[in-house]
């Protein structure tokens, strides 16, 4: 299934270290996230890999006493940068959280939020975007006869696919998913879990998760985490079932962890 | 035998329960009574004034204690007036202390800037009413007040709102006042409501590129809706009661005037005023009624409190 698809590099992470404060949370971590792919970071609470997932749209700036150090690239271009502008990067790096967040308004309003925020479109034109936004995070059905209506009415599976939506209608290349679907029931999981598969044809998918079935089931390639070091990254059928590093073996066999 | 035991103590347990219930329903149905008793005495020591007026109370701004003549208009005015004032200049500023204290500034800075505002919240009125007659007024009358009538008065619509002679008392400073009273009331609500919007939405907005600005005022602002309204009503609710400090500065001058530089009185300096002086059953009762009209105010003032928060919640979709 790999072998089908050409790997190009979306996203280049070199020597990457992250401080809270004085604690080092990630040391020196390099690799390498393929284009229009699910990358799947695994590990123990604590391992970092929600940490390495929040540098990718630098949503730890808004906390002062964060810091990292290194490169990302992405495209090329070092995101960490002071001088990259941090709205034109989250306009291209979408993140997806653990809870639902719906916004307190419509159903419609919450999709048009951040597409409002960068472009100015025509009524029509907005109508468009919202409909193919949440027919891409499959609830266009479910939804399309109450966009008026408030999102924080909606269950809580539909409401995070409705973040899925908010998040994919600004035509993001890179979606970040933070243990998406931690909070919600197994079919609702489910939901996702095939969403995410269809979302990789236009999307570079990086998927932060506790569930090691889900990393198997949903992504192309797998990174272990742990205590701040990347112990091993490769493509997932080989980390899962040949594992080049025994502390990989021993987590993905229950052994620990 | 120990069956009896356990029924006689489930016996007891259903009686201490049952006095407990009747004790709270007790207390709630106290509020509703003193409510109904309050407002019982107001009218019916209002009757005499009601009965010798009828509506023209509202509309006159005759008040005339020697031939017993009295209307309402005066200080019904006022008290809007003063009140509106201070709300329009609380608000925004109430919303900036808030939004910089929770969301912009450094840790080290929020604990004793929000004890200044709570402080702020604790000083008497009469303090407040000193530092307005003796310090504020005076200065408003040397510096703002010609501004004013230089740069807002010519102005076409609003202007002869805001022109007259430098006297630093009025309405306008009545109004900045007690914006300045109720503003720590409105802070401590909107950043209380304001801390406690999940950090998860926060991030969210965020994440869609959104600057600190655009989730503040289109994210957590609707969030806390509720709570900011309850907060800007317990600001107005003290702004349409206050009594000392705005009878310092407010002038008590019974007189109908277009400008908010001129003196005026409000419901509750008038009640303040006057009531110590107040001769005959006709003076009185209309100074009752004058209290019965403030009653009204405020209810009015929920009510529609309570009827924006529901449209704004039928726009958003409940």
């Amino acid at each position: 299934m790999i072998a089908e698809k050409n790997i190009t590099p979306k996203l280049v992470v070199r020597d990457l270290n992250f401080f809270y404060g004085e604690y080092r949370a990630l040391k020196d971590i390099n690799l390498t996230i393929p284009e229009k792919m699910v990358t799947a970071f695994i590990g123990p609470s604590g391992c970092g890999k929600s940490t390495l997932l929040r540098t990718f749209n630098r949503m730890y700036q808004l906390y002062p006493k964060q810091k990292a150090t290194g490169e990302i690239l992405l495209d090329g271009n070092n995101l960490l940068d002071k001088r990259q502008d941090l709205n034109m990067l989250r306009a291209k790096v979408g993140m997806v959280f653990q809870k639902p967040t719906p916004f307190p308004m419509s159903i419609y309003d919450n999709i048009a939020f951040g597409v409002k925020l960068y472009e100015k479109l025509s009524r029509h034109d907005m109508d468009e975007r919202v409909e193919w936004a949440l027919k891409k995070a499959a609830l266009w059905n479910e939804v399309k006869d109450k966009l008026k209506q408030s999102g924080t009415g909606l269950s809580g599976g539909q409401q995070q696919r409705l973040c899925i939506a908010r998040a994919i209608a600004v035509k993001p290349q890179v979606l970040l998913l933070d243990e998406p679907t931690s909070a919600l029931d197994p079919i609702s999981t489910a939901h996702i879990e095939k969403l995410i598969d269809e979302l990789k044809e236009d999307f570079t998918i990086v998927i932060v998760t506790h569930n090691m079935q889900q990393a198997a089931r949903v992504s192309d390639f797998t990174a272990y985490m742990y205590m701040g070091d990347l112990i091993e990254f490769g493509d997932t059928s080989t980390v899962f079932t040949n594992p080049k590093r025994k502390e990989t073996e021993d987590y993905i066999t229950g052994r620990f962890g | 035998m120990q069956t009896l035991l356990r029924e006689a103590r489930l016996k007891r347990q259903n009686i201490l329960d049952i006095v407990f219930r009747n004790m709270t329903r007790v207390s709630a149905f106290a509020v509703l009574a003193l409510l109904t008793a309050i407002l019982a005495s107001l009218v019916i020591g209002s009757m005499p004034a009601i009965k010798a007026f009828g509506f023209n109370f509202l509309s006159s701004s005759e008040w005339d204690p020697v031939n017993e003549n009295f209307g309402a208009l005066v200080p019904i005015i006022g008290t809007l007036a003063t009140a509106g004032i201070a709300l329009v200049i609380a608000i925004p500023v109430s919303f900036g202390i808030a939004l910089f204290l929770t969301e912009l500034s450094p840790q080290w800075m929020r604990r004793p800037l929000g004890i200044a505002v709570e402080l702020l919240a604790g000083i008497p009125s009469i303090i407040y009413g000193m530092w307005g007659l003796f310090v504020f007024a005076p200065l408003f009358a040397d510096h703002i007040e010609p501004w004013i009538n230089e740069h807002i008065g010519p102005l076409p619509m609003i202007g002869p709102y805001f022109s007259g002679p430098p006297m630093g008392i009025g309405i306008l400073t009545a109004g900045i006042i007690l914006s300045i009273m109720v503003i720590p009331f409105i802070t401590s609500v909107m950043r209380d409501v304001f801390d406690v919007v999940p950090t998860l939405l926060k991030e969210s907005a965020y994440g869609l590129g959104s600057t600190t600005w655009e989730v503040m005022w289109r994210v957590v602002l609707p969030y806390t809706r509720i709570g900011v309204v309850g907060g800007v009503m317990l600001g107005l609710g003290r702004a349409l009661g206050e009594t000392m400090a705005v009878t310092f500065v407010i002038g008590n001058a019974n007189e109908l005037s277009g400008s908010l530089l001129m003196p005026g009185n409000s419901i509750s300096s008038a009640l303040a005023n006057e009531f110590t002086e107040a001769v005959g059953d006709l003076y009185t009762a209309s100074l009752v009624e004058l209290g019965l009209i403030l009653f009204f105010i405020t209810f009015v003032v929920l009510s529609i409190a309570r009827f924006m928060l529901y449209k704004l919640g039928q726009k958003e979709g409940h």
